[in-house]
């Protein structure tokens, strides 16, 4: 059992750290610990549990932004601008039930240091885009902030981005402040249905490019489609595509799909309630589910260009039966394939690597995480570069040691 | 010119002979410029109140060139100061005497053009605006639209995190850049990103976009492309006091409408556009709103009665919707051309740029009159109001003595304030030398010495464009060194489990 830290606020965050540095420890960094399972599995001498550090501190709905402690739980600010009309527009998925966890469970933090978004990706970014100032603590056990509250902001380099997506390796943030945007008046979901992946990718692609200004695209094979109460019964493959907006424009926009994917076959439409929960569970990847009939599988996250997503799918597909779930327009895999020693990860990233992109293995047995690279792989000089800047910021290596890759 | 720039290195002048010497092997034919008249051009940037003389000015044509100038320059220990168009507002482009002026302007080509993938790659000397025009045939566009976009290019907007009137809702360059190729000042050559959304592994790509040509030289840049909205139509509303405005532009938003363009102009800027362009704006209101709506004709027709009844409410005293594409542009056109419009009226302005939470605005306008009155100077005002970036003008003579320091001295008070309402120093132009030495209105010690050690990892010996962003230049090593306090944090007095 290690030892667990548990600040009530940013400065005993700042004590924490310098305890670590003087004793030559290692610390696990954690909000409440839902996506804990993420990452290489490394070993860290204590748990710096930063979920003690909660609460929002600012909203201001008109200016469209809100700061909280980092421990905050998601849930919590989700709720809180709903009832404002409002949302984080990069619609953070919930890796909850994905890794066997509750739903719901993550923090801000958490939400910010991996850099979740969901299907809106396509259209409103992800979590760096809305990460508008932030106050941590480096591994070198000092406070800093960067950005600040206002959208517009070039002052100094952009260290929200940085630490967006470095799941803990560079500093432990104690204060965050993101960009709220007014949630959409209503939406619906038109459908299409039993394409095969490459057609889909094809009026996909045809989608995003037209006045239709769809909000996500997801193509979702039979067997996948089967396990989403909202289209189960096409009893077939089914690509989906958001609209979201004013009631007037949505309908319009309908129309401008309709004719668009009309040479493809029969349509059908979701409305507004049917619409938000296929979306949520496309987010939450929910076919995939740690508790669903593909729960045992190794789970990767693949991201690449749209067109080439059918290509890869195809490949992993035909040569290690991995089930394929389409989002982002074609540019964001989840592939789900049977359990083995080594998630098939050289072949994953060699199918990868012939047509750019990257993958990430989000869920596999800590022995298969401990084989292999679960973040991909840099080629030399990127690779010290990498290093170089996570020294910059804890050159003794004390946060979340080991985690994205070996001696980073 | 009041910033204090590196103190020249007198060991790499006394070499200049054999360093021009070194990089025409590397830039052959008319790559390297090294005559005082032929470097004229490059003295300054659009901060025309400070200028210098590179040691040498070199524009190579390819990456491998480029690799090979940086990697020469590290070796040697000689600066270097990347440049694009040279539209740089806070002084970024600004040459070293003793340092190397990179420019880029060769790199003009359109690589590729991907409609499946909604994206183009070019090449960083290409304009902003060139890469909406290649695209244009289909109806598409490069969203981020910086007022010099005719001018300036896709490197220079990767380097300030350019911005535009149209970033509230499409975002600005960071939000729509995949991808880049970027040489470092060792000589290496990485690529960041790419066609797909989210590069791998550390968000290098974001630090690189804004870092003001401090960490890298980019050579290829992969621009996301969108659709063009089917509309677009413009409402003009006039105010009888600026905090109308602000409650309208408040009110909008709370309504769940994030318009395409927001702007807001002050009595003094509305008067020297009108006089200028002649668009129809009203001259007895304090502020005036131009809202844009964009998509398809049913949404924004629909949207535009809502703010139509906003502004009503919220005390319009002048209210006007463009009823064609002409009347819509004229909206545009004194906003456009508020600053030739202003410059018309004064013989040399200053133009700012700070950004403030939007409901602060009543007071900074207030408290800018009293600086105005204080510093005996006109000041006239546009502001993207959408996100809170205000563009005060300050207006002076810079034949009459002691009024450039007036006026930088009124700027630099302008961007206090900024951020004592809780705004910052620059929303769109940069840092550069301009705004240098106001960092630490902003950031602390520790805070500047974090950002400074990540530009060690990118360059250990300090070499790419020095002087700039940072008031204070640290060696590396020295910024490195750790003091860990041990006997201070033995037992932290926290909870334990």
């Amino acid at each position: 059992m290690t030892d667990t830290l548990k600040p009530r606020d940013g400065a005993e965050v700042e004590q924490a750290v310098n305890w670590a540095l003087a004793g030559g420890q290692t610390l696990e960094i954690v909000g409440r610990g839902s996506k804990r399972a993420i990452g290489r599995a490394a070993q860290w001498d204590a748990t710096l549990d930063l979920s003690g550090l909660s609460g929002v501190t600012l909203y201001e709905p008109a200016e469209l932004v809100l700061s909280a402690k980092s421990g905050t739980p998601l849930a919590e600010i989700e709720a809180l601008v709903a009832a404002n009309g409002q949302e984080l527009a990069f619609e953070p998925m919930d890796y909850g039930p994905l890794l066997g966890g509750a739903a719901a469970a993550g923090t801000i933090g958490g939400a910010l240091s991996a850099n979740l978004s969901g299907p809106r990706r396509v259209k409103a970014g992800a979590a760096r885009d809305h990460f508008l100032g932030v106050r941590a603590v480096s591994g070198r056990g000092e406070t800093f902030k960067s950005g600040g509250r206002v959208v517009k902001n070039v002052t100094g380099y952009d260290l929200c981005k940085l630490l967006a997506g470095s799941w803990g390796t560079l500093a432990a943030m104690t204060d965050v402040t993101i960009k709220t945007l007014p949630r959409a008046e209503t939406e619906a979901t038109t459908l299409l249905f039993d394409l095969d992946d490459a057609a889909a990718g094809k009026l996909m692609a045809a989608v995003m490019g037209s006045f239709a200004d769809a909000s996500a695209a997801a193509h979702l094979p039979a067997p996948l489609a089967a396990r989403i109460a909202e289209i189960a019964t096409a009893r077939g493959a089914v690509t989906a595509f958001r609209l979201e907006g004013v009631a007037p424009s949505v309908v319009h926009r309908q129309a401008v799909l309709e004719s668009l994917a009309a040479p493809y076959g029969a349509i059908g439409t979701l409305g507004e309630v049917a619409s938000r929960a296929l979306w949520r569970a496309i987010r939450d990847v929910a076919p995939f589910a740690a508790n669903g009939p593909a729960g045992a599988r190794d789970l990767w996250r693949i991201s690449t260009a749209p067109s080439r997503g059918a290509e890869i799918g195809r490949t992993l597909a035909q040569r290690v039966q991995a089930e394929i779930l389409y989002d982002w327009a074609g540019g964001l895999l989840w592939a789900a394939l049977p359990p083995s020693d080594d998630a098939r990860a050289g072949l994953v990233r060699s199918t990868v690597a012939t047509v750019g992109g990257h993958a990430t293995l989000i869920r596999a047995p800590a022995a298969v995480r401990a084989a292999v690279e679960v973040f991909e792989p840099e080629p030399p000089a990127l690779a010290a570069l990498t290093k170089r800047v996570r020294e910059s910021f804890d050159p003794r290596g004390v946060l979340n040691a080991g985690r994205m890759w070996a001696g980073v | 010119m009041t910033v204090a720039m590196p103190e020249l290195d007198s060991a790499v002048l006394a070499r200049r002979a054999e360093i021009v010497a070194a990089l025409k092997r590397i830039v052959p034919g008319e790559g390297v410029i090294a005559s005082e008249e032929a470097m004229r051009p490059y003295e300054s940037d659009g901060l025309t109140a400070y200028r210098a003389l590179p040691m040498v000015v070199v524009l190579p044509e390819t990456t491998e060139q480029v690799s090979a100038v940086l990697n020469y320059c590290h070796r040697q220990r000689i600066k270097v100061v990347p440049r694009g168009a040279g539209t740089s507002l806070s002084g970024g482009a600004l040459p070293l005497g003793d340092g190397v002026l990179l420019g880029m302007a060769k790199f003009k080509r359109i690589r590729a053009i991907d409609f499946d993938n909604r994206v183009a790659v070019v090449e960083p000397g290409v304009t902003n605006l060139a890469v909406s025009q290649a695209v244009e045939h289909v109806g598409f566009y490069y969203a981020p639209d910086p007022s010099s976009q005719i001018a300036c290019t896709i490197g220079g907007n990767v380097a300030e995190n350019s911005g535009g009137v149209h970033c509230l809702k499409y975002g600005v360059t960071t939000n729509n850049v995949l991808g880049c190729e970027l040489v470092l000042m060792s000589g290496e050559v990485l690529r960041l990103g790419g066609s797909h959304l989210d590069a791998a592994g550390y968000d290098l790509l974001g630090v690189v976009i804004g870092s003001e040509g401090l960490l890298g030289v980019v050579t290829e840049v992969t621009v996301r492309i969108l659709k063009k909205p089917e509309c677009a139509r413009a409402a003009l509303i006039g105010f009888s006091a600026s905090e109308d405005g602000g409650e309208c532009v408040a009110r909008i938003i709370g309504a769940g409408i994030i318009p395409g363009g927001m702007e807001m102009m002050d009595r003094p800027a509305i008067k020297a556009a009108e006089e200028f362009v002649h668009a129809g704006y009203p001259l007895d209101v304090e502020a005036l709103l131009i809202v844009e709506l964009d998509g398809p004709r049913a949404e924004v027709d629909h949207l535009l009665d809502r703010v139509q009844e906003i502004a009503r409410a919220c005390g319009a005293v002048t209210y006007r919707a463009s009823n064609s594409e002409d009347e819509r542009l004229l909206f545009w056109a004194g906003r456009k051309a508020a600053f030739p419009a202003v410059g018309r009226i004064s013989p040399d302005y200053y133009c700012m740029d700070g950004t403030i939470p939007r409901a602060q605005l009543p007071l900074v306008l207030r408290r800018m009159q009293e600086m105005s009155a204080k510093y005996a100077l006109r000041v006239a005002n546009v502001f993207h109001a959408g996100d809170g970036n205000l563009h005060p003008l300050i207006l002076y003579d810079a034949n009459k003595p002691g009024e450039l320091d007036r006026a930088e001295q009124f700027g630099a008070d302008i961007l206090r304030l900024c951020v004592e309402v809780g705004g910052v120093l620059t929303g769109e132009h940069g840092v550069g030398v301009e705004k240098r030495d106001l960092m630490p209105a902003m950031f602390s010690e520790t805070d500047l010495n974090h950002q400074q050690r990540l530009k060690c990892a990118f360059d250990e010996n300090g070499l790419l464009n020095p002087g700039k962003v940072f008031p204070t230049l640290h060696r590396c090593a020295e910024l490195g060194r750790m003091h860990v306090h041990a006997g201070r944090v033995a037992f932290p007095d926290l909870p334990r489990f």
